[in-house]
């Protein structure tokens, strides 16, 4: 990618993105969604489409996006289950 | 003395039915006594565990090590472990109880490393560093006419277009390459709010740069 296009993703804003407050509510659902669609192969899935403007806003957020991968990867692993 | 009530069956929460581990969790933290003191035990284990796991996920980024690292780990369990038993009522059974229960403690790690961000004394939020920006956009301003051009006016539309908190907050998270949940701890914001000043600040430099014709335009990209 270019210096061009990188300053050019950075400024576009996805009209659909709900903000922080919206995806950090559903985060759990949103992430059982998406462990649900990588076991049923369905990417990039259901939670997606369901949550679209969550999705837009995980793309987009740095912090929250960090969060997703965090959350999953805690909910993926078999010893933090009680 | 009557023994005390049966913690009530919760096997259900708002009209959704649990799955058995999530029904247990909350028996056992809505019930009393050496059960509840129990089940507490359990689940701040299991916070610790992850975020102990989770710092260790972000560890490139991060430069804290050893007892630091574990300290921060332990005061964001004890954190979410406050929230999760203050905030029982609110699960709705939408997820696994316990995946409900790791968000607060992501979370957690999120706001301790933020905090510890400050801890950095060469940090400063305001003084623009106009000069790195180049380097982190991959532009040659020294080689390439355009870019330098490009470069000037974007710093013009931050002049001109920006409010004085948009602008500070621009500064602070693109030219200083300060993390946005630094940011939020800095001005005792949410990070709701400093995203929303960042997203509407990147909407008008946009528009400002395609009006300048430096940027195309969402109709000229489609056509």
């Amino acid at each position: 990618m270019t210096g061009w296009q990188a300053l050019e993703q950075f400024l576009r804003t996805d009209p659909r993105d709900v903000g922080c407050e919206q995806a950090m509510e559903v985060l759990e659902v949103y992430v059982e969604l998406i462990l649900g669609d990588e076991i049923s192969g369905d990417i990039p899935g259901t939670a997606q489409r369901r949550f679209p403007g969550v999705a837009a806003h995980l793309l987009a957020c740095g912090p929250c996006g960090e969060d997703l991968q965090g959350l999953a990867a805690a909910a993926r692993r078999p010893d933090s289950r009680s | 003395m009557p023994p005390p009530d049966p913690a009530p069956d919760r096997a259900t929460v708002s009209g959704r039915e649990l799955d058995g581990e999530s029904a247990e969790w909350l028996r056992g933290l809505g019930g009393t006594g050496a059960g509840r003191d129990q089940a507490v035990a359990r689940l701040h284990e299991m916070l610790l565990r992850v975020a102990r796991a989770e710092l260790r996920r972000r560890g490139a980024h991060i430069p804290i090590g050893g007892p630091e690292l574990d300290d921060l780990a332990y005061h964001a369990a004890a954190d979410a472990l406050l929230a999760i038993t203050g905030k029982l009522e609110q699960f709705r059974g939408d997820s696994r109880f316990t995946t409900w229960a790791y968000k607060f403690v992501i979370f957690e790690v999120s706001g301790q490393l933020a905090r510890h961000f400050w801890r950095t004394p060469a940090v400063v939020m305001e003084a623009a560093d106009w000069d790195r920006l180049p380097d982190r956009l991959g532009l040659d301003p020294a080689a390439d006419a355009q870019a330098r051009d490009l470069l000037a006016k974007l710093r013009r539309a931050v002049q001109d277009e920006l409010t004085p908190r948009q602008r500070r907050v621009f500064t602070a998270i693109v030219l200083n390459g300060i993390p946005l949940d630094a940011v939020v701890a800095e001005l005792s914001s949410s990070r709701n709010a400093i995203y929303k000043t960042m997203f509407d600040a990147r909407r008008k430099l946009r528009a400002s740069l395609v009006a300048n014709g430096y940027l195309e335009s969402d109709e000229g990209r489609r056509s």
